[in-house]
């Protein structure tokens, strides 16, 4: 659906998206770097798990947070894209140790 | 705007007024919940939505009595609300916890919980002192500053936005008027009903609650009663939402059923000044890491003060004029607690004109200042 245009002038780099590698160029933010590998959605909701994707590009919707080298929740329009960098994205909420109850 | 005329009027549509109102549906009262609008204080939306019983009551056993009869009664609540209104108040009600961090905070706790319950008339609940490796049972992840902490299988949490939102709607669907944006400026008694004059016309009423919140401060003299209550600000921080790692709240520290993790604590006597104060925010953030140390990377995405209706001695108020029989106040600061006895057993009485047995221990005459004989 997207596409580059053809003035294009940043340098390649190389990222990772769900571990696979993708080009994204040089001054993309990660959610510009999402579109132009195809990736609509970025991550499902916590609450119905319904798929989200980056949608105001200004950093005030949050419908693109992805996890970034690790870190859950990344906005990925107010991230700019960097070589090597791993993007993950997400399913539901965001994890944190889980251990198991017992009932009291 | 022509005059509205009802037999009950219920002033203050926050979770106290829509709670009696939603007790009073279907029996068959002409029935006005007002509500002053998106400018009042709204301790219905700032709440931290805990359903909680243990420590309630220490100075006066009748409050322990009431706050257990509601908890107790919360079950039937959720379910009638889901019934009526197809609406999820995410009740989860299976025991809450009260951590201490160190072996003085847990002595102090459970001695102050052996005096609560060794009250003289206090009808017991369940309450328990759990050691560390207790609570780590119940809430693996703790971290190991807890000490253990005090328990009562009664306590329980819900979504509280969600229950103001099924009371209304319940109210609404059996032929209520919800009146929005109605702030009640003058109440005029007059032979055998009452005057609301609001910011939206008047409405004439058979008998009036008031269920204002801070407002009941000025809106009970007006009707004869007295209802000193004053502003205490408390503050919650939001995080992120997170998978379910909380299976049960704690008074302070607890994930909703959206996944979200809220902090909640504070008492500050400041008037009406709603603002945060980040010191406080700071030292609460801090405890609740102590408390679970997987918390530490979990970021804030936002917070704010509340304030909570304070009586001069914390306990709620229920009375009938003497002067103007037919108005009543209601006035608390356990809106999601008492929401199950405000419902089920406040609401009808108030529709017959009296108060049920177990209010009467809450009088508004024990504010009154007597003379020296």
């Amino acid at each position: 659906m997207f596409a580059r245009l053809p003035d294009t002038t940043g340098a390649r780099i190389a990222i990772s998206i769900d571990g696979e590698t993708v080009d994204a160029r040089a001054g993309d933010t990660v959610a510009a770097a999402l579109f132009a590998a195809g990736r609509g959605a970025c991550r499902s909701t916590p609450v119905t798990g319904a798929p989200r994707g980056p949608f105001c590009m200004m950093g005030v919707c949050f419908d693109c947070m992805v996890e970034i080298d690790g870190r859950p929740n990344q906005q990925g329009c107010a991230t700019r894209v960097a070589a090597g960098m791993r993007i993950v994205t997400q399913r539901g909420a965001r994890a944190i140790a889980t251990p198991d109850a017992e009932s009291p | 705007m022509s005059a509205a005329r009802v037999d009950v009027a219920v002033v203050g549509g926050g979770l106290v007024g829509a709670a009696i109102a939603f007790g009073m549906r279907a029996l068959g009262v002409r029935l006005a919940l007002l509500d002053e609008g998106d400018v009042a204080h709204r301790a219905a939306r700032g709440n931290f939505g805990l359903i909680w019983v243990q420590g309630k009551g220490f100075g006066m056993a009748a409050y322990g009595g009431w706050t257990q009869a509601s908890a107790r009664e919360w079950p039937r609540l959720a379910a009638l609300l889901h019934e009526e209104t197809g609406i999820d108040v995410a009740l989860r009600q299976a025991g809450g916890l009260h951590a201490c961090l160190t072996a003085r905070e847990l002595d102090v706790r459970a001695e102050r919980m052996a005096r609560l319950l060794a009250q003289p008339g206090f009808e017991p609940y369940p309450i328990e002192v759990l050691d560390r490796a207790a609570v780590a049972r119940r809430l693996p992840g703790v971290g190991p500053d807890v000490v253990g902490g005090t328990w009562s299988a009664l306590d329980g949490d819900c979504n509280p936005l969600r229950l103001l939102h099924a009371l209304h709607a319940g109210v609404a669907r059996t032929g209520g008027q919800v009146l929005a944006g109605h702030r009640v400026t003058r109440i005029e008694p007059a032979a055998g009903r009452f005057v609301l004059h609001t910011s939206r016309g008047i409405v004439e009423c058979a008998r009036v609650v008031l269920a204002a919140g801070l407002a009941n401060a000025t809106l009970a003299p007006m009707v004869g009663l007295n209802a000193p209550v004053t502003p205490n600000k408390g503050q919650v921080i939001v995080l992120e939402r997170v998978r379910p790692f909380l299976p049960y709240p704690l008074e302070t520290l607890r994930q909703t059923d959206e996944g979200t993790v809220l902090i909640g604590d504070a008492q500050q006597e400041r008037g009406f000044d709603e603002t945060l104060d980040t010191a406080v925010l700071a030292a609460m953030a801090a405890r609740a890491i102590r408390v679970f140390p997987l918390l530490r990377d979990v970021r804030v995405t936002r917070a704010w003060a509340a304030l909570r209706v304070m009586s001069p001695d914390g306990f709620p108020v229920y009375a009938q004029s003497p002067a103007c029989p037919g108005a009543f106040v209601v006035t608390c600061h356990s809106g999601v607690t008492l929401a199950a006895v405000h419902a089920l057993a406040l609401g009808a009485a108030l529709a017959d004109g009296e108060l049920p047995a177990a209010a009467r221990a809450f009088p508004a005459d024990r504010f009154d200042v007597r003379a020296a004989a």
